[in-house]
């Protein structure tokens, strides 16, 4: 079964132009191995995404080194991203710029599909898979709503018969009744296919819900890495807690959480 | 009930936005100039090219559209400037936005030195008034219809490259755009899958709008002799004649008309084509059965 990253003290910084540099990543080190689920936790600019660009080839490391399947991830640019890393595919944040406007849902499928025509599920199953009527296909994306977006953004990505997937905060702008619902389908896909996930949110209650392991950062680094539940009974960093004492609790009595200082 | 139906199948939606009462005006205009730069010589009344003494003719049963100063025929000269002016800007229009449009969406694309040195030409371009430079290249080549085309795509190849540039920098780093380079696509499919169709709406309607410019700027070219030549019946060369000659209007005022007739009806068609071809416009109208 193959699907393995591995993020090996990997540092990612950016440049501003007449401003001091950013590091947005600083030596981070953990692995998503084979049919994991892993939740990437921590508040907003503490790296999260960057990772996830880092593993996909869009910003470069300015240290460390990370791996998908043995084999290193560099930026593509302008060529095209090399065969063995399109296995790793990404759902990103926001629904409504993630699909095409001007193809119809079933010609993006295809796709993705054409990576590997004769193993790839049908446009027809891959509706089916993620809860859509495989009658829209002939649909554009406008005509969709943002939770349906996302299940076609999900249906594209597994379309490409992918060993890992990243979500990059591919709930966030849900409706909240749609969050978990949009999770848990992810989930589900993956674990169908054995392909591992990296599930990255700032939510942790949808994270505890979906991830066999989390791993937390904060300010660019990794503090705290461990099974859910351990992570979640026993949290072992100051920061950890913290941020689990910041989840709302629906209580109806008004109770506002204490937020984690930065 | 034919909305709720129709929302399912938006190819069919296409005529409707094509259906609205301007764009019919500009289909009809557009045909109309169309069968006459067809049926051209068919058509004329008399030899646009023969003189008579019979100068600065009003309208009259003869002469529908007068006559101008060397008592020609003004309609006959009219209908031969339309298989002049008409193909000439649709080809240099056609050709300009070709040219700049690529140099500005591989600029944009691209980045780096490859922006710079096609951005800075262009703004070189851009720096001088247009109908000078034009007349500066159209007249170091000579002057001819094909030289004057040359230079009039010098000249107006830069506006497509800013706006396209502008758009494919908009466009180069949207999700979607990320997500099909994500599944393996190279730069060129990327361009023309996800970035040429979602830029196309807006430089699709700037030829429309440019095609009265570059009727304008032929007919310049021509008055200053680096186009078409006295006797060619050329629009804009019958406007600066018309010119001239003020108290007899109809010199100017018909081929002044029927340069704003094609232009108008190709601006409308142009919106209409625009609306049509862009998904989202369709939103609009299905929207209020949804």
């Amino acid at each position: 079964m193959a699907g393995e990253l591995v993020f090996d003290e990997v540092t990612v910084r950016y440049g501003r132009p007449g401003r001091p540099t950013v590091t947005a990543v600083d030596r981070a080190s953990f692995r998503v191995r084979p049919g994991e689920v892993v939740g990437l936790v921590g508040e907003s600019g503490c790296g999260k995404s960057t990772l996830a660009k880092l593993a996909c080839g869009l910003v470069p490391a300015a240290g460390g080194r990370a791996t998908f399947d043995g084999t290193p991830i560099t930026p593509y640019g302008l060529r095209k991203r090399p065969a063995q890393l399109l296995r790793l595919q990404m759902v990103f944040q926001n629904p409504y710029a993630s699909l095409n406007p001007r193809r119809r849902v079933a010609a993006q499928l295809q796709d993705a599909r054409a990576i590997h025509p004769a193993t790839a599920p049908s446009v027809d199953d891959l509706l089916r898979s993620v809860g859509l009527d495989p009658a829209l296909r002939t649909r554009y994306p406008h005509q969709f709503s943002g939770g349906q977006r996302q299940r076609i953004a999900i249906a594209r990505a597994m379309a490409t018969g992918p060993d890992l997937l990243i979500g990059d905060e591919p709930i966030a702008s849900l409706d909240a009744s749609l969050q978990a619902q949009v999770a848990t389908l992810m989930r589900d896909v993956a674990l169908a296919s054995d392909t591992s996930l990296l599930f990255i949110s700032h939510d942790l209650s949808v994270v505890r819900l979906i991830a066999d392991r989390v791993v937390v950062m904060q300010a660019g680094r990794v503090v705290e890495e461990g099974p859910t539940e351990q992570v979640w009974s026993a949290p072992q960093e100051a920061y950890t807690q913290r941020l689990l004492a910041a989840i709302p609790l629906a209580d109806g009595l008004g109770t506002i959480p204490d937020v984690a200082p930065a | 009930m034919t909305l709720v139906s129709t929302t399912t199948r938006p190819r069919r939606r296409v005529p409707e936005a094509l259906r609205s009462p301007l764009t019919v005006v500009g289909v009809v205009v557009a045909a109309g100039w169309l069968l006459v730069v067809v049926l051209g010589p068919l058509l004329q009344p008399a030899d646009p090219l023969a003189q008579s003494p019979d100068r600065l003719a009003p309208l009259s049963a003869a002469h529908w559209f007068g006559t101008d100063s060397l008592g020609r025929d003004v309609l006959s000269r009219v209908i031969a400037g339309a298989r002049i002016s008409i193909p000439l800007s649709l080809l240099l229009v056609a050709l300009s936005a070709s040219v700049g449009s690529l140099l500005g969406a591989v600029a944009g694309l691209l980045g780096g030195v490859v922006d710079e040195v096609v951005m800075r030409l262009a703004d070189l371009v851009l720096a001088f008034p247009t109908i000078i430079l034009a007349m500066v290249v159209a007249a170091a080549l000579g002057p001819s219809l094909t030289n004057a085309v040359i230079a009039m795509l010098v000249v107006t190849w830069p506006q497509y490259a800013r706006v396209t540039r502008s758009l494919v920098l908009g466009a180069r780093d949207r999700e979607f755009v990320v997500a099909g380079r994500l599944l393996g696509i190279g730069w060129f499919t990327s361009l023309r899958r996800d970035v040429v169709p979602n830029v196309a709406g807006p430089v699709f309607a700037l030829t429309t709008l440019d095609f009265g410019n570059a009727i304008l700027l032929l007919s310049g070219l021509s008055f200053l002799g680096l186009g078409t030549v006295p006797p060619t019946p050329e629009w804009g060369l019958m406007v600066s004649d018309g010119v001239q000659n003020f108290t007899a209007w109809w010199v100017a005022a018909f081929p002044g008309l029927a340069i704003c007739s094609i232009v108008l009806a190709f601006n409308f068609i142009g919106d209409a084509l625009r609306d049509a071809l862009d998904p989202r416009m369709q939103k609009a109208v299905g929207s209020r059965a949804l």
